[in-house]
């Protein structure tokens, strides 16, 4: 339950973090996910850059109708309001409930997406917001949509050598509708199924169906969904490979409770 | 194998420690400067015996590391003796049964000091959900609730 020795760094700017990574650094922040990894020794990095103290890393800025939050924005600032208007109080619901506060308090919103573990909370919710990953590289800043960056348990859309610097939502009405529902076997553990629906008017519903041991499934025109909730998750659900039939009945029940809940 | 020196903060006092950069927080409090108040369970965030103060707010210091704590104020259970919020749920806690074994209590003090500070108004609901994660295998958690409910009745009483 000791980590296998690393080195640490501590970069003072983005180059110097980019740099880092080049030469095999292992990026960490919070270590609130990375740190079980090392004490059970799945995780064996020779390096971890320790991006917390980097410039711009963590806080929110409105641009237009676009909120910017830096990667390094822990999970307990969100959940105490730190992102503004409508979003902002979809995501204090959403942080509320992401393991425990002690770990919220360290844990980040960037560093939870570049984990990728498909049971997470980020993973799921920002697709469904029609979010984007703000990733740099040596040549720059890339966009990535959110919806499609985790590819598989632990793996992401992130080239080899770039950093998540921030990810961008759309500023959403108020009236935009909300659904979000997860089953968790007790308060702050892994979720075993999540679902997500948003509803914006004059806009096809989205919906994501997440925490099923893959990358999360977005459908980006729920009005199937919406319109026969029972039989669609049945379909959506029926449709994913390798459940066991109580998982199976979690996830459909996950989909309904997120429809529910935005209508 | 490397080693690092790094400074910071306990309980009031600078400290300036040689440590590698593996090492945990919980292990360098315990190990090195001998404030064994801090437990450690199951060293991988989950059951919360380990929960200390990092920069104010409480924290695992089983999965905080010392390269990362370097300038950081870190309090332990050590340093709350002057605390009129901690000696409240000391007092609670030994009234209501909040303990038998004590190994969980440090890190429960920490995280129900944080509940009181934060949600003055919580219900029992709510400090359950806030204290879920810090386990105790002792009491069942009923008096803990207790515990907490009854200083934060005390201090609504007071304001």
């Amino acid at each position: 339950m000791k980590p296998a020795a690393f080195e640490y760094a501590r970069p003072k700017d983005w180059s110097d973090a980019l740099q880092l990574v080049a030469d095999g650094a292992r990026p960490g922040t919070g270590t609130q996910s990375l740190g079980p990894l090392l004490n059970l020794r799945l995780a064996q990095p020779e390096t971890i850059a320790d991006l917390r103290h980097l410039p711009d890393y963590a806080g929110v800025t409105v641009a237009g109708d676009v909120l910017r939050i830096g990667a390094g924005t822990t999970h307990a600032a969100i959940e105490d309001g730190i992102v503004p208007g409508r979003v902002g109080a979809i995501m204090a619901a959403v942080a509320r409930r992401i393991a425990y506060r002690p770990v919220r308090n360290r844990g980040t919103i960037g560093g939870s997406l570049a984990h990728a573990d498909p049971a997470a909370d980020w993973v799921a919710v920002l697709p469904a917001l029609g979010g984007t990953a703000i990733a740099l590289g040596p040549k720059g800043e890339r966009r990535i949509p959110l919806a499609g960056f985790v590819l598989g348990i632990f793996e992401t859309a992130l080239a080899e050598g770039e950093l998540l610097r921030a990810v961008e939502v759309p500023v959403l009405p108020e009236s935009a509708r909300w659904g979000h529902w997860k089953f968790c076997r007790k308060v702050g553990e892994f979720s075993k199924a999540t679902a997500c629906l948003l509803r914006v008017e004059d806009a096809a519903p989205r919906a994501v169906l997440a925490a099923l041991d893959g990358p999360p499934l977005v459908i980006e025109d729920a009005r199937a969904l919406v319109a026969d909730p029972t039989g669609e998750a049945a379909r959506v659900v029926g449709e994913v490979e390798g459940l066991t039939p109580w998982r199976s009945a979690v996830a459909q029940a996950a989909l309904r409770h997120a429809v529910e809940a935005a209508t | 194998m490397s080693r690092i020196s790094i400074s910071l903060t306990v309980n009031g006092e600078t400290k300036e420690v040689q440590t590698e950069p593996r090492e945990h927080l919980a292990d360098l409090l315990r190990g090195t400067l001998l404030l064994t108040g801090t437990h450690i369970g199951c060293e991988h965030g989950v059951c919360g015996a380990c929960t200390i103060e990092i920069d104010g707010v409480p924290a695992r210091s089983c999965i905080t590391y010392a390269g990362a704590c370097d300038g950081a104020t870190v309090r332990t259970i050590e340093g709350f003796d002057d605390d009129d919020v901690m000696a409240a749920l000391r007092e609670a806690f030994a009234r209501e049964h909040a303990l038998q074994c004590g190994y969980c209590t440090p890190g429960m003090l920490v995280a129900a000091r944080d509940v009181v500070l934060r949600l003055p108004d919580a219900d029992e609901a709510r400090v359950r959900e806030e204290m879920a994660g810090n386990l105790c295998r002792c009491t069942g958690y009923r008096g803990i609730v207790r515990a907490v409910l009854s200083v934060l009745a005390e201090r609504k009483k007071g304001a």
